[in-house]
Formats: C-alpha cells, sequence, structure tokens
C-alpha cells in the first residue's frame, strides 16, 4: 500500500523498490501462502493434543495420582499401622486406627485418607517402610459429592488391587533412582 | 558427705561425693552421657557399655562411667583432679561402636514396634550411632517368653541391659527373671517358664530401653506422638502415685507413671497402669430414674425433679465412695443437710484427729527406718508401691514385724501374731528385741474394721508412744483421708449415719450394702453394686475426666487433672451437686471449680498446700481393751478393688490368674 502521508519529495529509488515488491507479493498472495503452508505444516504433522477421555498422555513413574494400599503377591496386606504417613502428612488428612489382628501381627482396623485434604505431596509414599501407601498413576476419580473423596480401607485396597501392574512396574522403574 | 572429690569432665569442674560414679557427676554438671542398662534406682550393672568416657591419665581404654566411681580415679601429677572427657574422639569412637555392636543382632523392626517413637536405642541410635551397617550375617532371633497378660514380649530385640532382671529381683522382690548364656546367646529367662507373679511387673514395660517388653494391653494401639500427655494423680489405692494419663481423643491409651520421690519414686502399680480400659466399659453415660422397679434412662431434668420429689421433708443421709474427690464431698456435705460418712469399710478413724486417721509418719521415713511394724495390714495388696519401699528398707537393713493374716510381702519379717493378742503383747514395747527402735508402725484398715477399732487404735499408738516412732494408717481408699479432712463423716461411723435416713444420697460407694429400704441416689461413674441398688442414678465423671483434690495416705494433698472428658451425658461431681443444689432450693454458694476450691480452702487451710504433708500434732488416745480373734486384711483380690478395676478385662484377667494360683504362702 503506497502511504499517502509520504511527502512527494521525498520519492526517490529506494522506495520504488519497496513498493514494488510490495506490489509483487501482493499479485502472487504470499502471505496467503505462506499461512496456508504453515497451516498444512502443522496439519500434517503429529498432533499436540490428544483425544482426551479417549487418549491418554504418557505419566512419570513418579506421578502422584490418587492413593492407593497394597499388597504383597501372597495377598497379605503390606501395611503394617507404623503409622509414619499419619505422623508425616502436612494437611493431616491421614487417620489410622490399629490393633493385633487375630495371628498377633499388627495391622490397621482403619486407614483413612480425605482426600479434600491432601495436597498429593507423596510424603506418606516416601515415609512408608514397606512400600503400602503409595500414590498411584490413576488421576481420574473426580467425584459428585466431597463424601466420595473420603476414603477408607477398604477403597484404599480396592484401589491397589486395580492398579497394583502400574504401580509395580512405576516403582521397578523409579528404583534405580531412590 | 565429707568424701568430696573434685572432677572435670569436658572442661567443666564439679565438686560430688567420692562414692558417686563418673555417670552421675556428669549428671549434676549438667553431661548427658548416653545409657541403656544404668538406672538410678537399680544396681549397676555395667553390661552395656554405652556409656564409655575417657579418663585422662588412666588406663589407655575408655571406661564404664556408669561401675566407676569418681573417688577411684587418679588425681594428676601434681593433685590436679582427675579429667574426664565424654567428647573425646576415643568416646565417639566408643560409642559408635558399643552402637554397632547392639545393632548388630538387632532387628529393625521399629515400624512394627510399639516402642518406635519412645525407644531409648533409637534416639541413641541416632545421636550416636553411625547411619550404615557393615554387617552383612544373619540377625539371631530369640524365642518369645510368656509373661502373662500384661507384659508382652519380642526377646530378639532384647539388648541384655538387664533392667527387668534387677527390677523383678530388687524391687518387686520375686526372683523368677535371669539371664542365661553368654555372647550371642544370652537370653533373658524366666524360671522354669512361669509367668510373673508380681503386682508392679509393668514397670518392666518403662525399664524396657528397647521394645522387647511392651505393654499387652496397649499393643499397637497408639503411637507416642500422637497421645495428649496428662500429668494426674492416681486413686486405685491410698498412696496417690504420681501418673500421666495418655489420651488419645476422648479415650485414655494408657496411664505411666511420674517420678515423685516422696510417693511412688517412679513405680506403679499394675492395677494403676492397666485400669484403663475399665474406664471405657459398663459406664453410666445417662441419668436413670427406676420406674415400677426397672431402671429406666431419663434426662437430667426429670432425674432431679424425681430426686426433688422424693427427698421433699425427709431425712437425708449422704454416703461417699473410695474414689470421690474432695470437691465433689464438700458439695455434697454442703448440700445435704443430715448425716454424712465415708468410712464405707467400717473402719475407726478418729474424727478430728489427723494423728489417728493419717498418723505422723511420711511415706519417706520408711526409707530411714531401722523397723517397720506391720499391723493388721498386707501392703502387698494395699498398696503395693508402698511394699516395694518397705523392701526397700528391708533391704538396706530395717527389720520388719508383722501382726496380722501372715502373707508373703517380698521380704523376711518377724510375724508376732495373727491378730489383737500379737497387738496386745507387743503394745507395752516387750516384743520390742525382735523389733527394734526408730520405728515406723503402719496400721492397716483391716486391723480398724472391728467392732473394737477404737481399741485396736489406742493399743497401736500406745505401741507408738512406747517405741517412740512414727504412726501412719494405711489407707485403701483415695477419697478417705480427704472425707474425713473435711469432716464427711458422723460420729459413730456408717450404722449412725444411715440410722433413721429415708434418702441416701450415694457418693461412688460401690464397696457397701444399702439395706432395702430408702430411697437411694447413686451419683457414679460405673454401673456396679451403688448403681444396681440405685433408684435414681447420675452419671458422673471418673478421676481422669475431672480435676480434683485427693488426700493420700500419708495426708498429702495432690491434684489430679481432667486428661478427657466424661462420656455421653456425665457430667462432673461438683457440677451435678451444684445444679441439684439449685434444683432443690438452696443453690451452693460457688459457680465454678475454682470458687469451691477457695471456699474449701477457706474451712481447710491445709487441702491448699498441694503436694505438701502437714504435720500432724500428735493426739494420745487412752488404751482401750481390745476384743479377740486374728486381723482379716482389708483387700483380699487385688484387682478387683474398686468399680473401674471390676469393669477392666485386664484386671478381671489377673484376678482370675491370682485365683488360679497358689495362694501365698506364709513365711
Amino acid at each position: 500500500m503506497v502511504s499517502r502521508a509520504t511527502p512527494a519529495g521525498q520519492w526517490g529509488a529506494k522506495t520504488m523498490t519497496v513498493t514494488l515488491k510490495r506490489v509483487v507479493n501482493n499479485f502472487l498472495l504470499k502471505d496467503f501462502i505462506t499461512g496456508f503452508t504453515l497451516g498444512m505444516k502443522y496439519f500434517f504433522k503429529p498432533k499436540y493434543t490428544i483425544n482426551y477421555p479417549h487418549e491418554k498422555g504418557e505419566l512419570s513413574p513418579r506421578f502422584r495420582g490418587e492413593h492407593a494400599l497394597r499388597r504383597y503377591p501372597n495377598g497379605e496386606e503390606r501395611c503394617i499401622a507404623c503409622k509414619l504417613c499419619e505422623a508425616i502428612c502436612p494437611a493431616q488428612a491421614i487417620t489410622i486406627d490399629a490393633e493385633p489382628r487375630e495371628d498377633g501381627s499388627r495391622r490397621t482396623t482403619r486407614y483413612d485418607i480425605d482426600m479434600t485434604k491432601c495436597i498429593y505431596c507423596g510424603f506418606c509414599q516416601e515415609a512408608c517402610p514397606v512400600d503400602a501407601i503409595v500414590e498411584g498413576p490413576n488421576f481420574e476419580y473426580a467425584t459428585e459429592t466431597r463424601e466420595e473423596l473420603f476414603y477408607n480401607k477398604e477403597k484404599l485396597l480396592a484401589n491397589g488391587a486395580r492398579w497394583e501392574a502400574e504401580i509395580a512396574r512405576n516403582i521397578e522403574l523409579d528404583a534405580p533412582y531412590r | 558427705m565429707s568424701d568430696l572429690k573434685k572432677i572435670v569432665i569436658d572442661d567443666q569442674e564439679v565438686e560430688v561425693a567420692g562414692a558417686m560414679t563418673i555417670l552421675q557427676a556428669a549428671e549434676v554438671a549438667g553431661i548427658e552421657i548416653p545409657r541403656f542398662c544404668y538406672h538410678e534406682r537399680l544396681t549397676i550393672a555395667g553390661n552395656c557399655r554405652m556409656c564409655l568416657v575417657e579418663v585422662v591419665g588412666g588406663p589407655p581404654k575408655p571406661a564404664a562411667s556408669c561401675a566407676m566411681q569418681v573417688r577411684d580415679l587418679r588425681p594428676g601429677p601434681e593433685g590436679q583432679p582427675p579429667i574426664v572427657k565424654t567428647k573425646s574422639p576415643m568416646v565417639k569412637k566408643a560409642r559408635e561402636g558399643v552402637m554397632e555392636f547392639m545393632l548388630l543382632n538387632h532387628p529393625l523392626d521399629c515400624p512394627i514396634c510399639d516402642q518406635g517413637g519412645e525407644c531409648d536405642l533409637q534416639d541413641q541410635a541416632m545421636a550416636y550411632g553411625v547411619d550404615f551397617s557393615r554387617s552383612r550375617e544373619a540377625k539371631r532371633s530369640v524365642e518369645d517368653l510368656d509373661l502373662g497378660p500384661l507384659v508382652s514380649t519380642t526377646m530378639t530385640r532384647c539388648i541384655s541391659c538387664t533392667r527387668c532382671v534387677r527390677f523383678t529381683s530388687e524391687i518387686a522382690g520375686i526372683t523368677v527373671m535371669g539371664q542365661t548364656g553368654r555372647g550371642e546367646d544370652a537370653e533373658i529367662a524366666t524360671y522354669l517358664n512361669c509367668t510373673l507373679d508380681s503386682n508392679l511387673q509393668g514397670n518392666i514395660i518403662d525399664l524396657c530401653p528397647v521394645g522387647a517388653l511392651t505393654s499387652k494391653p496397649y499393643a499397637f494401639s497408639a503411637r507416642p506422638w500422637e497421645l495428649k500427655k496428662t500429668e494426674t494423680i492416681d486413686v486405685m489405692d491410698a498412696l496417690g502415685s504420681n501418673i500421666r494419663v495418655d489420651t488419645k481423643g476422648r479415650e485414655v491409651m494408657r496411664i505411666v507413671p511420674r517420678n515423685h520421690d516422696g510417693i511412688n519414686e517412679e513405680w506403679i502399680s499394675d492395677k494403676t497402669r492397666f485400669i484403663w480400659d475399665g474406664l471405657r466399659s459398663q459406664r453410666l453415660d445417662k441419668p436413670y430414674v427406676r420406674v415400677d422397679g426397672k431402671l429406666t434412662p431419663t434426662t437430667w431434668a426429670e432425674a432431679f425433679a424425681a430426686i426433688k420429689i422424693v427427698s421433699k421433708g425427709k431425712k437425708v443421709a449422704a454416703i461417699a465412695g473410695d474414689l470421690a474427690s474432695t470437691e465433689a464431698m464438700y458439695a455434697l456435705k454442703g448440700m445435704i443437710d443430715g448425716n454424712v460418712e465415708c468410712r464405707v469399710d467400717g473402719a475407726y478413724l478418729p474424727i478430728g484427729d489427723r494423728s489417728g486417721y493419717v498418723g505422723t509418719a511420711t511415706i519417706e521415713d520408711i526409707d530411714t527406718a531401722q523397723a517397720i511394724m506391720l499391723i493388721g495390714t498386707n501392703p502387698r495388696l494395699e498398696s503395693p508401691v508402698l511394699n516395694a519401699r518397705i523392701r526397700k528398707a528391708w533391704l538396706n537393713g530395717a527389720k520388719i514385724g508383722v501382726v496380722g493374716e501372715a502373707a508373703d510381702l517380698t521380704y523376711e519379717y518377724f510375724h508376732l501374731g495373727d491378730g489383737r493378742e500379737g497387738l496386745m503383747k507387743i503394745a507395752d514395747g516387750s516384743g520390742l528385741d525382735e523389733v527394734g527402735k526408730n520405728t515406723v508402725v503402719i496400721i492397716g484398715q483391716g486391723a480398724l474394721a472391728g467392732k473394737d477399732g477404737e481399741a485396736v487404735l489406742s493399743q497401736a499408738k500406745r505401741f507408738t508412744i512406747v517405741t517412740e516412732s512414727k504412726f501412719m494408717v494405711l489407707h485403701t481408699a483415695a477419697a478417705r483421708v480427704g472425707g474425713m479432712d473435711i469432716g464427711f463423716s458422723t460420729e459413730g461411723g456408717m450404722i449412725n449415719a444411715l440410722d433413721k435416713a429415708e434418702v441416701i444420697y450415694n457418693l461412688g460407694a460401690d464397696e457397701m450394702d444399702i439395706d432395702a429400704g430408702p430411697f437411694v441416689i447413686y451419683q457414679g461413674s460405673h454401673g456396679d453394686r451403688g448403681a444396681h441398688r440405685a433408684d435414681v442414678i447420675l452419671p458422673a465423671a471418673a478421676y481422669t475426666e475431672e480435676s480434683g483434690i485427693f488426700v493420700n495416705t500419708e495426708g498429702r494433698p495432690q491434684m489430679a487433672q481432667r486428661a478427657g472428658f466424661a462420656p455421653g451425658d456425665a457430667r462432673e461431681n461438683w457440677a451435678i451437686l451444684r445444679a441439684l443444689s439449685a434444683e432443690l432450693g438452696t443453690a451452693l454458694p460457688y459457680n465454678s471449680l475454682n470458687e469451691l476450691r477457695a471456699a474449701m480452702f477457706k474451712d481447710f487451710p491445709h487441702l491448699a498446700a498441694i503436694d505438701e504433708v502437714p504435720v500432724n500434732a500428735w493426739k494420745a488416745a487412752a488404751p482401750k481393751k481390745l476384743g479377740s480373734g486374728s486381723f482379716t486384711n482389708a483387700v483380699t483380690n487385688f484387682y478387683q478393688t474398686n468399680p473401674i478395676a471390676r469393669a477392666s478385662s485386664v484386671m478381671a484377667a489377673m484376678a482370675q490368674l491370682a485365683a488360679s494360683q497358689k495362694p501365698m504362702a506364709a513365711e
């Protein structure tokens, strides 16, 4: 576009070149083609976005998601009610009651996590001497009511059963760095 | 002491008695030396080696500071005081080495160990140990002992400090524990695998520096860091042991002793320690009124209304039981316009004569006594911690005489007769050659409970005067001295107090039967004998749930504190009485516990001096003629003496165990 504000006396060779360039560019639709090429380039490139509920991104083995209580391969629950997770929990989200089980071993009778209090710091997992409480890879546990987020031992053990394969894999992957 | 020696510990000069050990001298200087086997109330064993220190100029190896006396240290070449170092590289290396040896066979099961969080080994491993292990060998494992229903054992954790062995044989006086084997095979064992037959056995739980001996009823139920700790007073016996009640939420999780040199040192009896499960069961948590012969739950307002209707214009009497606080009795006495009585066991305690119902001796006097005369009492059952103190005096050379039932008291004694004949024989001082002078005379409630209780007391006092000794009445109930102090008594005892009473206000008296007839209002914490006989039940707080003053058997007022809240509708004792008094017409003139106390202290100033033993003026009693027969001890079933104990399943198990074992044989 020619600037109408440009004083007539200043027309020179340089101005002419710029003007000519613009005219040519406009005629050859350069801006359009550049934009279109870029669009096409990304159109054919692999996508950065994923089709979220159907596709999921990759998670680090250290991802701290929903809690789970694990069991040993023989089915024995790992948690021994040492209460270290309860002690370390900065949000005081964990509540544990314990008593001797029939066979005399130390077990929890109650293991509650208030997921609304939890800040997902992962200290419980760090504190656990037997890898019982872990923050697993699951992050899709939004609920409709608050009450559903008050997890009890049953729920946590069910989580453990459900996610054991992934959790075990993650622990194995992270083991060299611990 | 004449034998004072100077010693330099870590550049700090202190002057201590030569008989003291380096460890004790370091304590005087405020320097901490780690230890496992050393305990100030037990003999020195010197087997853990954790207390090694460097003695400059001594042999070129570290010395066990718990076993090395200051007077044995060699002074410098020019007579300078000996120098001891506790922070030198040699000491550091020695401690690390000892700690490594300890942990060689100690399982790393802290997460499942009840001692975790309050473990000496944990703490000292953190402070003085190294952070790695060079040991790749398998650890030893040891079979556990069965020590009965109170102490649970995990002997693999044992570090062989032998504190438990020394406690049971020295303090508790039962020689059933010992150590067998050497080196890695060293194990603590009991003789023929028998269980512990002592009512002080719980103390080995506190003594054990690791988790080898832990409390069975408390097993796995809480961690020390989540417990709220309240320092209070025990009411299971009249000793008034200083205790710490640990609560989680509103529930008492455990009870442990506090140190009080004048009372319980740092021991408590098993009843004191394991009573807490009785605080959870059989509780009265709402008011009841008897309708058509059946107790039915009701509200406070209706219960008060029922009392108001019944008691109008009637002759009211009040009795107070063994666990009532002094404040509650004071409020009850202020509310009732009639006879009051606290001597539910019928023992003769002279009203107004503190030298007669408390005595002149303090518990600490037992330590220095050359002779102790026990009249109609079995202190092992009536006050086990006091018995341990008598045993300590016996170990130090005191002679013990017993008039009354012979029993195994864990020490040797001269048995001077079964009862009144025996007392008569010694009362004029003729039995002195066997007992000796500088005596403490301890008379039990069993001796005073007979019809001739006054005569027994007078003869015991006569003996006291003849031998110029000190006198102590050993009570069985925590409330009794407080009740006598505030005059909660009627001339002539219980029979006179309840004579023609139409309404009886029963403040937690469960150790007596009330005849059919009068209307009974029961105020207490547990559904026991008193509540069964009651027509109206007012639920009240137990001793851990309200603050109250208790005067112990030597006359020392102590204040118990509230550790938790009473269950359900139950309220504090004084508050119930205050509310009821307003309902009945004349409100008691105080609106808070502090105001009540202020009023009580005004009437009875000695109660205000908490933890001080007032000196009681001696009041002579004219010797009266004794009846005949032997004394029966006040306590026969140690584990079931009060409603809280009867509600406790642990105490029931212990009582059953005690009954199944042979009765204690006479010496």
